[in-house]
């Protein structure tokens, strides 16, 4: 009979529902995001590991490498948001209108990148940026009369395939994105504005732009932590984790060459616990700019 | 009059049209274009792709199907590329199940019931989302040896399980069905537990198979966790074998590009049978923010 009280219970069955989430956020979220601070603080032996203060964070603010690899991973972030969140808008504006035939098959195409592993597309573009004379980016720039490049051999080239890369995977779905928001308009305000003779231009800028809103902060937001926890399109690119001078070096990358490689995790773990601090303030800058929070208020 | 005006537009229109087609062609032939060329290099020599790289040279006498058939013979490559293969199935197959499951419990708990932590639990799950996998990465590796799952499957899938989007999906979903269905249940004698399965988990399929590709397409392509979990080669998935084929010397290019090439297939033919699912399973959290 108890037993049969307990399959009943309505009060008992939500908890029976959640408890696998509330086991995987305790053991795989709360106890490694703490023990991500606590070893920051620790310097990790094979053996025993001794309480060293700030030490290697005192540590990171003089270490050049680590210097670079921020730079890297924030410069590769902002040029992800200025290319793609305007550009596939833009594609998804001109999508969404009836002006484009055979609609279905770009969307297919352009998702496709999404589809393929880092480890192929890497492959692919590190055999396009080759300096040899064959790579198509050297082939295109000779055509174009500028010579060729060393192009992942060089700092500001090598930002460029990486960008290039990010391009290539991301706006497709990007685009989607923002395709879906604007099926969340609602078309009698595009005809309340032809009625009031508002041209195309205008249209955009004041009806679709603003109902884009909610899209644009979630790519927005999503686009920064992918931006600054870029690795894998670094590590397949350069075949490893190590770039000349470190130009594809990312902080990511900084933190798997230290745990990992070198095998000096409590050092890691603060170059992961500023990467968390870093994303997170820039998210929180951005959401409250946008007025998120406020609007959850009202 | 106004079908002359009509009339006035059309061409324009039809200028227009062509333009912005044309615009979505060229783009889709640039996107096409490594994965199209990657497809051509399949079918040449691995020491040509270190030689010429990657070109789209559409010259037939050139080539052969020599590294499909190496890949596909029986050697040793090809024992280890197919092991690699099944692995990632396996890991794929299971992952996606189990996650698909467990989400769409925690989800209907949150769901169809009022308690009370029911908003508190709700907020944690964005939370989660908030924190970057990277970050966990360290402390998760020390966590997975110690719990000497360190090389086994079950390592690699079990911190995915619980799936902050895949759970708020099927929250999203769940949401929009009639409550009502669970007390009409009720009044029959269906227990809680048997609601939740035989009422509205038929239901919920479209959005089980939207997450469940979506999820699929994540299993396939992971690399970074089981990069760190898997230590024994004849245990690794595909990606990460393929990764080991990459020596700078490119003695291994001829199984590399063709593995690389047949290791997209699958996901391609989900990806085109199931499109729909996909972008609506992808899109969710976007529009509402």
């Amino acid at each position: 009979m108890k037993i049969k009280n307990f399959f009943y219970s309505q009060k008992v069955a939500p908890y029976v529902f959640v408890v696998p989430f509330i086991l995987s956020f305790a053991f795989f979220w709360v106890y490694p995001l703490i023990t991500a601070f606590t070893m920051s603080f620790q310097d990790i032996g094979a053996i025993s590991s001794d309480w060293i203060g700030f030490a290697n964070y005192a540590k990171l603010l003089k270490d050049n490498v680590f210097h670079i690899a921020v730079w890297n991973s924030v410069k590769y972030m902002f040029f992800t948001l200025v290319l793609l969140i305007p550009f596939p808008m833009l594609f998804a504006v001109l999508l969404d209108s009836n002006l484009v035939k055979a609609k279905g098959v770009w969307k297919a195409v352009l998702y496709m990148p999404a589809l393929t592993s880092v480890v192929i597309s890497g492959t692919l573009f590190r055999l396009m940026f080759t300096e040899y004379t064959t790579g198509q980016m050297n082939m295109i720039t000779a055509a174009l009369g500028l010579g060729t490049y060393k192009w992942l051999k060089m700092g500001w080239s090598g930002m460029l395939a990486l960008l290039i890369l990010a391009c290539w995977r991301w706006t497709g779905v990007n685009m989607l994105y923002f395709l879906s928001g604007l099926k969340s308009i609602d078309t009698s305000l595009y005809e309340a504005a032809d009625i009031d003779g508002a041209s195309g231009k205008q249209k955009f800028f004041y009806v679709t732009l603003p109902l884009l809103k909610p899209t644009t902060v979630y790519v927005l937001t999503i686009s920064v932590y992918a931006g600054l926890a870029m690795f894998l399109e670094s590590f397949m690119l350069w075949a490893g984790n190590s770039s000349p001078n470190n130009i594809g070096l990312t902080i990511v990358g900084y933190l798997y060459k230290r745990g990992i490689e070198k095998n000096d995790m409590g050092y890691a773990c603060a170059v992961g616990v500023v990467l968390l601090v870093v994303a997170l303030i820039i998210n929180f800058a951005q959401l409250i700019i946008n007025g998120t929070f406020k609007k959850e208020e009202d | 009059m106004s079908n002359q005006k009509t009339m006035a537009h059309t061409p324009k229109r039809m200028i227009g049209s062509v333009l912005a087609t044309g615009f979505f062609l060229i783009l889709s032939l640039i996107i096409i274009f490594p994965v199209f060329a990657g497809l051509l290099a399949s079918f040449r020599p691995g020491k040509e792709l270190i030689r010429r790289g990657l070109s789209i040279d559409l010259n037939l006498s050139t080539m052969n199907l020599d590294n499909y058939l190496y890949l596909f013979g029986g050697n040793a490559d090809s024992q280890k590329y197919f092991m690699w293969y099944k692995n990632s199935l396996l890991i794929c197959i299971i992952s996606v199940a189990v996650t698909l499951f467990v989400c769409y419990f925690v989800a209907y708990g949150l769901t169809m019931y009022e308690f009370k932590f029911k908003n508190l639990l709700f907020t944690i799950v964005l939370a989660t989302m908030m924190v970057p996998f990277e970050i966990l990465m360290l402390p998760l590796y020390k966590e997975i040896i110690a719990l000497k799952l360190i090389d086994t499957y079950v390592g690699v899938m079990i911190i995915g399980i619980c799936n902050a989007s895949t759970i708020f999906f099927f929250k999203q979903y769940l949401s929009g069905l009639p409550k009502d269905l669970l007390d009409a249940a009720r009044i029959d004698g269906c227990s809680e537990y048997g609601i939740a399965v035989k009422i509205i988990l038929p239901l919920a399929k479209p959005a089980f198979a939207s997450m469940g590709i979506l999820s699929a397409m994540g299993n396939w392509n992971a690399i970074l966790w089981p990069l760190l979990v898997l230590k024994g080669a004849e245990k690794f998935t595909l990606p990460i074998g393929l990764n080991t084929l990459l020596t700078p010397y490119g003695n291994n290019y001829d199984v590399l590009i063709a593995g690389s090439m047949f290791g997209i297939l699958p996901i391609f033919v989900i990806f085109l049978i199931f499109q729909k699912y996909i972008i609506d399973g992808m899109t969710a959290g976007a529009v509402k923010g």
